[in-house]
């Protein structure tokens, strides 16, 4: 991955405040919805987006594209967000969310937006159909251009048996474009993930499945650009990022509390969110005041 | 009188027999001869659901998934969005009963054109016992949106039903059975996805049988026995379950005025149900059915399973001569 300088950094990050914003204003136009999950992978998809992956938004269903599945289908508000600021489709269209007629589903749906690679929502299936997609390239193989597959899990999914199964039959295959990115953030909807249903040790669970797995901070860009760098790298081996993220990041009323899992923000929660967003958390003035 | 381009043998007690899920091994062979899209994945039952010889075939075209009938079905999602044209196979009672939740959302609900191939379906799996019996399989796949379901009823049905499949674009699942059964079907027999045809017609018609895979043979027996009676019937192949044949079926029933219809399925959801939708609203005629009534299978020989169920041929019988009585 080329290099992220100071200027690029700063751009990363302008970027996914706007995105954090536009997930806060969809969300509370739409009523109902995720809030914390899609605030805390801003960051991996500002990235995604903006710097690693192989993609063209005029182009959506280009064959060298690299794919995104988006496995934990309720966290699509960050998707959608960050889509609509790369060019996919208006801003405008974003406090469509949820509603009747909408390309924006409450979990995404490729009859309604055929430029996501999947549709998902019940968890666990999405790194079964990145296995499904790495080995019809490898029998195409010719005809593909060596792109990645990216796999979006939440931590609370690991719970499913299918993720195993599917995690399984990666490392035999050794699909290594395949990179994986857990979403680390310790919540799902009935409490924290380690009270819930422990994971740990996650790494070497993943590692015994025959995974090359990265620890990282997913709201460091020069990290989380280091970490994807060293996936694609690796040969013979799928890989997987274990990013840790804080629920809620980027505005303090939401971080870490697992009860804005699954609920959106009132109007006036939404607005004190904004001026924290806009104002850098208070360091500079919002041109909205 | 029986369809000319039926088997001319078909009552003989020597009837040749062959199992469905061969007609099905053979077929996928062809269909992978003619389309290089063409992909299988099993879930360790490669040799009883026949995929051993595509898989000797085509390595390179064959992925193994091991017991995992859930990831079984994501991944032929993720190669049907490459391109490819999966067929999956285990027994029906894993695929499409332990993964139906992947089915609906990873093929139909994402228009995945994956074939769910699922052996072993009915009651006449014999010995297993009610654990490996499949009788709610057609019931939880036609009730998907996108979803073709269709059961062949013979082995020679079972591989043309395969290489129509393969190329209908469709999400679509395909009933196969273990044990051998009669066939009944030739080379010259048209096999057409959704269209249902005529097996057995006498001369007045007081009634039509529907009924769909090998149990059709019963059926015909039935029929032929029922001639004698001075009963009078029409044998109707409804092999395709989705999209049903409503134009022949209202046809019919218009014309014989009551309907049984047959399947080694539940009752509640199968074939007949799907019939009998159509019938309460275009053609309302009386309708019985023959098939397993809210029950378990168990072990036992496929003959003493089919008798006990009220699945035999004097139950068919029996069903008949119910439902014209209740024509008057």
């Amino acid at each position: 991955m080329p290099h992220l300088n100071d200027d690029k950094i700063k751009e990363l990050e302008e970027q996914a405040n706007a995105v954090r914003q536009s997930i806060v204003e969809m969300l509370v136009e739409a009523g109902s919805g995720h809030t914390a999950g899609p605030l805390g992978m801003t960051d991996v998809f500002t990235l995604l987006y903006f710097h690693i992956m192989k993609h063209d938004p005029k182009v959506p269903d280009m064959e060298e594209r690299d794919r995104l599945v988006l496995s934990n289908g309720h966290i699509c508000p960050v998707q959608y967000a960050t889509m609509a600021h790369a060019g996919y489709f208006p801003l405008e269209e974003l406090k469509t969310l949820r509603k009747f007629g909408s390309r924006l589903q409450g979990h995404p749906h490729r009859e309604f937006l055929s430029s996501v690679e999947a549709s998902s929502g019940p968890l666990g299936s999405g790194l079964g159909q990145a296995v499904g997609m790495a080995l019809a390239q490898r029998i195409n193989k010719g005809r593909s251009n060596g792109n990645y597959i990216y796999t979006l899990m939440g931590d609370g999914e690991l719970d499913c048996g299918i993720i195993w199964e599917s995690a399984m039959i990666a490392g035999r295959e050794k699909l290594e474009n395949i990179i994986g990115i857990v979403d680390r953030n310790g919540i799902q909807i009935d409490g924290y993930t380690w009270d819930v249903m422990p994971l740990e040790p996650l790494k070497e669970k993943w590692e015994s499945f025959g995974w090359h797995v990265v620890d990282v901070d997913g709201h460091n860009f020069e990290a989380l650009n280091e970490a994807i760098g060293e996936a694609q790298s690796v040969n013979n081996k799928p890989s997987v990022l274990i990013a840790h993220t804080i629920p809620g990041k980027g505005v303090s009323e939401f971080e870490r509390d697992f009860h804005w899992h699954g609920k959106p923000p009132n109007k006036e929660e939404a607005m004190r969110a904004l001026h924290e967003l806009r104002t850098l958390g208070g360091s500079v003035k919002s041109e909205h005041e | 009188m029986l369809d000319k381009n039926l088997n001319k043998k078909i009552f003989d007690t020597d009837v040749e027999q062959v199992p469905l899920r061969n007609g099905f091994g053979e077929g996928l062979v062809l269909a992978a001869d003619a389309n290089e899209n063409i992909v299988g994945l099993c879930a360790d039952l490669t040799g009883s659901t026949r995929m051993d010889a595509f898989a000797k075939k085509y390595p390179e075209r064959f992925v193994q998934m091991g017991v995992a009938e859930q990831n079984l079905v994501a991944v032929a999602s993720g190669m049907a969005a490459g391109g490819k044209i999966p067929f999956i196979t285990s027994y029906a009672m894993f695929s499409p009963g332990r993964n139906w939740e992947q089915i609906r959302t990873t093929l139909c609900y994402n228009d995945r054109p994956v074939k769910i191939v699922g052996s072993h379906a009915g009651v006449s799996v014999g010995p297993d016992g009610g654990t490996h019996q499949a009788i709610e399989d057609m019931a939880i796949t036609r009730v998907i949106p996108k979803m073709e379901v269709v059961a062949p009823c013979d082995a020679y049905e079972a591989r043309k039903a395969t290489l129509k499949i393969a190329e209908n674009d469709s999400p679509t699942y395909i009933r196969l059975a273990r044990e051998k059964t009669p066939i009944m079907t030739t080379e010259k027999t048209e096999f057409e996805i959704g269209k249902a045809y005529e097996m057995w017609r006498s001369d007045k018609v007081d009634v039509v049988i529907i009924g769909c895979g090998p149990l059709l043979h019963n059926a015909l027996v039935a029929a032929q026995e029922l001639e004698k009676d001075g009963v009078g019937a029409v044998v109707l192949n409804n092999h395709t379950i989705k999209p049903l044949d409503d134009k022949k079926i209202i046809e019919l029933s218009k014309e014989a005025g009551a309907v049984v219809t047959v399947e080694e399925h539940q009752v509640a959801g199968g074939m007949g149900s799907a019939v009998a939708e159509v019938l309460a609203r275009e053609c309302p005629v009386p309708i019985e059915f023959i098939g397993v009534h809210d029950q378990f299978g168990q072990s036992g020989e496929p003959s003493e399973l089919i008798e006990h169920y009220g699945m035999g041929v004097a139950s068919i019988k029996e069903a008949v001569k119910k439902v014209v009585a209740r024509k008057k």
